[in-house]
């Protein structure tokens, strides 16, 4: 008995040894791999921008560049081809400005009335429902758009047309307020209460409150909270794509059908391009100023939540 | 002697006192005119699409009569396109996620990786469909098949994956870890045995999140090329498909022409939005019944 325990000692300290060194490789490969998965995500920002470079580049070799941002005639498919990007940047611009006018006041005020107002019942069924709105696909808001928004805003103004920018804009407003008033409701909500308590004992409304002590005090997340609404706008594809139509005018009309440069990138590709040819390129010339437009917005609302922060 | 004035402060306070009560009733409108229009969409997409849903709408082959068109080849192309999503994003975002809150040493390069993926996150659904369309589609040569769709998808959502991964690890207590280590367990078993299996539910949430999130998407879809009609159904990774929310684009584009596609269309949202529901009826499940506080 005590010698066969004995030798199963033995065994087990050399079956241990064996699979110490087992254990020890895998230690020492652990970090490697999960470099090289970690790594994944730079090789998407490599790829993102150097297919986008590229491409445009060579772009740039048969359009020139100045011609391309100054144009403000966009023919892609005609005998005589012209470039300028101006249409689209129209395009892009007017339906970020009016999804714009209906998120901000809206999304601030649901922050406001949120964070300042109601009650924590209230907030509690409210906040989901407002995120359901956030999660509803994009192509369902262009739906919403395209056969009932611009229907019933026809019906009141008969002369917009059947596609427009009006309509879209709006929709897409729609759908950047729960983001605006959830991110706008927690910059303040993190005012401390003494700050509230202090105005409300001298005598301050709620409201005079709200306005002179809470919003400067959350400003910095409140704009922060503006400027990625606005990166949304900009990059939002399907509500322009379906219920804006295709027509790159120059205007500002919004009334008329106006193309931003997500739905060229979607009417392009989806088929007339064949790869080589000069639209096949004008793809990434307009997806990388895009991709800049939306770069410099994020990077905005960064530095200003943080440059700005009051800390207290 | 009074240093008050009553009623001077009686009229000057009720006009604020009446200004604050106006505006807050504006505020109340304003939060309500959002649930408004959900309520006004959803009515409005079940009302046109609920009387199209039958069985042989969810398990019959497209058509271009609208009486006869089914759905199937989309259900099974979205149900594919998950069948990519889910391990992919599963596998890259919560290796990202343990390298950087576990083993990355805090430093440059780890602040890089992090601001790298919040930049990731803002880059607009359509930038990576030409990505995936110049990589997967052209420069690898998989064509418009469920593969190339799958893969840029999950780039698209893998940064909400390292996000909730990120936090669902951070949340889980140091003395558990130290717990292991003083039991003499290694880095990696404590990894493996102690931290993973107490992040799981956190790590599940938030990438059933990013999946219901990716199944919705169709710009970056529409950049691949997926087709538009298209009869056979998919059958394996590299077959060619088409998903829910494409069928929904087609539809409703071509409304203006059939009136009825606008009806197959709502239909389509109905079960897009249904698959949505239990997503995250299942995600909000996992996160009551299986999340521990510590």
């Amino acid at each position: 008995m005590n010698k066969k325990n004995a030798v199963n000692v033995r065994e087990m300290i050399a079956e241990k040894k064996k699979k110490r060194n087992f254990s020890n490789l895998t230690e020492k490969m652990i970090p490697t791999i999960l470099i090289i998965i970690a790594s994944i995500s730079i090789l998407t920002t490599v790829g993102i921008i150097y297919t986008l470079l590229a491409e445009s580049i060579e772009f740039f070799r048969r359009v020139p560049i100045w011609e391309f941002f100054t144009g403000t005639v966009l023919k892609p498919l005609s005998q005589t081809p012209e470039f300028g990007v101006l249409p689209l940047i129209m395009g892009t611009v007017i339906s970020s400005i009016i999804a714009m006018l209906v998120a901000g006041p809206i999304g601030l005020m649901s922050a406001i009335y949120l964070s300042e107002y109601a009650s924590d019942k209230v907030r509690r069924t409210i906040k989901p429902l407002l995120e359901i709105l956030a999660g509803i696909p994009t192509i369902v808001y262009g739906f919403f758009a395209f056969t009932f928004v611009t229907p019933l805003i026809r019906s009141v103004f008969p002369e917009v047309g059947a596609t427009n920018i009006l309509s879209p804009g709006i929709v897409m407003g729609v759908m950047i307020i729960p983001m605006i008033a959830s991110l706008s409701e927690d910059a303040m909500n993190s005012v401390p209460n003494a700050m509230r308590e202090g105005a409300l004992a001298l005598g301050a409304t709620k409201l005079e409150t709200t306005f002179r002590v809470v919003i400067p005090a959350a400003l910095s997340g409140i704009i922060s909270s503006f400027v990625l609404g606005i990166s949304r706008a900009i990059g939002e594809t399907m509500i322009v794509t379906i219920a804006s139509g295709s027509s790159k005018n120059f205007t500002f009309d919004i009334t008329q059908s106006m193309q931003t440069m997500t739905a060229y990138i979607v009417e392009v590709s989806g088929g007339d391009a064949p790869a080589g040819s000069t639209i096949y390129y004008s793809l990434y010339a307009v997806a990388l100023t895009l991709f800049v437009f939306t770069l410099i917005m994020n990077l905005l609302a960064r530095y200003i939540s943080r440059r700005f922060r009051e800390e207290y | 002697m009074k240093y008050i004035d009553d009623i001077k402060v009686q009229k000057r306070m009720n006009s604020r006192v009446l200004k604050n009560d106006i505006v807050k009733q504006l505020f109340l409108a304003a939060t309500l005119f959002g649930l408004v229009v959900l309520a006004v969409l959803l009515i409005r997409v079940i009302t046109e699409g609920a009387a199209w849903i039958d069985w042989n709408f969810l398990t019959g082959k497209l058509s271009t009569a609208a009486e006869r068109a089914g759905i199937m080849g989309a259900i099974l192309g979205t149900s594919w396109l998950m069948l990519i999503v889910v391990p992919v994003t599963l596998f890259i975002g919560v290796g990202t996620a343990i390298y950087l809150e576990l083993y990355a040493k805090k430093g440059k390069f780890q602040s890089f990786i992090a601001t790298n993926i919040s930049n990731l996150a803002g880059v607009p659904s359509i930038v990576y469909g030409l990505l995936g369309l110049t990589i997967f589609v052209r420069a690898m040569d998989f064509g418009n098949v469920v593969m190339a769709g799958g893969l840029t998808l999950s780039l698209l959502v893998l940064p909400i994956v390292i996000v909730a991964a990120q936090e669902a690890i951070r949340a889980v207590p140091q003395h558990l870890s130290e717990a292991s280590y003083g039991m003499g367990a290694t880095k990696w078993q404590t990894v493996k045995n102690i931290v993973l299996p107490a992040a799981l539910p956190g790590i599940l949430t938030g990438s059933i999140l990013a999946l219901s999130r990716a199944i919705g998407e169709t710009a970056p879809l529409t950049v691949l090329g997926i087709p538009a009609l298209l009869i056979p159904f998919p059958e394996g990774l590299f077959d060619t498909f088409t998903a829910l929310p494409m069928q929904i684009y087609y539809w409703t584009l071509d409304s203006s022409l059939v009136e009825e596609y606008a009806y197959l269309a709502a239909a389509t949202i109905i079960v897009l939005l249904v698959l949505l529901f239990l997503l995250n009826s299942i995600a909000i499940f996992i996160r009551n019944k299986f999340q521990q506080r510590y």
